[in-house]
């Protein structure tokens, strides 16, 4: 019987890059061969599975387990080229308190049962959605971009992660991971964009990976593809793959993957994969 | 087809994206959630069926749906009980 981590990926701000987070790092564990869950805790606004390319597929969700409507194993879409991979997607509902603590609780600690890693995607903000995706997290990631308006509400998220999580409540701390997302490496140098140092300083939590600025980013959601199986040599499918390996303890420098940009870079791109 | 596509060199991606969404947005806009209730009634009517021959699992059975195009697809995953050593 497996007992699983259970991860929450959030940032407070929308748009940053959760659910691209949340589906690169899902499917790269999936990859090293753990057994692995992604849910959607955006009750209203899914898009997880059109990211992870499963929206056809989807029967049941989120509130139909919480209400008793569907098992957990009904509800679980399998990912179609990974065995090991499921999502457990939201609803559509209108209805915002369709979640309820009791019913995600008992959702979770099922899933810890079948699973080696949980990976939940939070919606954004700090209302109830967001910190119902937080409540029972072993850890965190915290998704910022290079920006002044999403490090604040980064911080905002890192106060709620230490007061409303269970950890928190039984006198513990959350292990959060910092992923800084949509850098770009130029601009920081000419000092046009805060540096990834800057980030770091500003909100005290530890690097996990820097994910490049690229339009891999977008090619892989425009066909229903985590950006870690639609192009493995992509930069920030391997900035992705470089942040899971830190999560499952390798102690490695984190480097900023780059855009090839020579002539011969693209000339032998095809050659060097 | 359009004897501008031949010169726009339009990314392959984005057509995909957009046949994706043309899809799913068709099923969304026209769903009343009749979709899950009707796949918990066939589950039920399936189990059944199945049930008065071969003693399963609940759990074992899985029923799937795939929307495509204008057809949507259901799949009946049973899992049998290993058969008794005679």
């Amino acid at each position: 019987m497996s007992n699983a981590t259970v991860v929450v990926v959030t940032s407070g701000k929308g748009g940053v890059g959760k659910t691209t987070t949340t589906a690169a790092i899902a499917s790269a564990l999936a990859k090293e061969g753990y057994q692995v869950c992604a849910i959607d805790f955006d009750v209203g606004l899914r898009n997880l599975d059109l990211i992870m390319g499963a929206e056809r597929r989807v029967v049941f969700d989120l509130v139909n387990v919480v209400r008793g409507e569907a098992s957990i194993k009904q509800a679980l879409v399998r990912d179609k080229k990974l065995s090991n991979l499921f999502l457990l997607p939201a609803s559509q509902t209108r209805d915002k308190d369709a979640l309820t603590e009791e019913g995600v609780a008992s959702v979770i600690s099922e899933l810890r049962t079948y699973f080696d890693w949980v990976i939940c995607d939070s919606p954004a903000g700090i209302e109830r959605g967001a910190t119902l995706a937080m409540r029972h997290a072993d850890e965190a990631i915290i998704v910022s971009n290079p920006e002044v308006s999403s490090v604040r509400d980064c911080d905002r998220i890192i106060g709620l992660l230490d007061a409303k999580t269970k950890i928190a409540e039984d006198g513990g701390r959350m292990p959060k991971h910092l992923m800084i997302t949509r850098y770009d490496s130029d601009r920081a140098k000419t000092g046009d964009m805060l540096a990834t140092e800057d980030v770091v300083d500003i909100l005290s939590v530890p690097l996990i990976g820097v994910v490049p600025e690229s339009k891999d980013v977008l090619k892989a959601s425009n066909v229903g593809l985590p950006v870690t199986l639609s192009d493995e040599t992509s930069p920030p499918a391997k900035a992705y793959m470089e942040a899971v390996r830190r999560l499952l303890g390798e102690n490695i420098p984190v480097t900023i993957p780059e855009e090839k940009k020579s002539f011969f870079g693209k000339l032998f791109k095809g050659r060097a994969a | 087809m359009n004897i501008l596509s031949l010169f726009g060199k339009r990314g392959e991606s984005a057509s995909v994206a957009k046949n994706r969404l043309q899809i799913l947005l068709a099923h969304e806009r026209a769903d009343d959630g009749s979709d899950a209730v009707l796949i918990s009634s066939l589950r039920e009517d399936i189990l059944a069926v199945v049930a008065k021959r071969v003693e399963i699992n609940p759990d074992s059975v899985r029923l799937e749906m795939d929307r495509s195009g204008d057809v949507t697809t259901l799949g009946i995953d049973i899992e049998l009980p290993a058969a008794k050593a005679s």
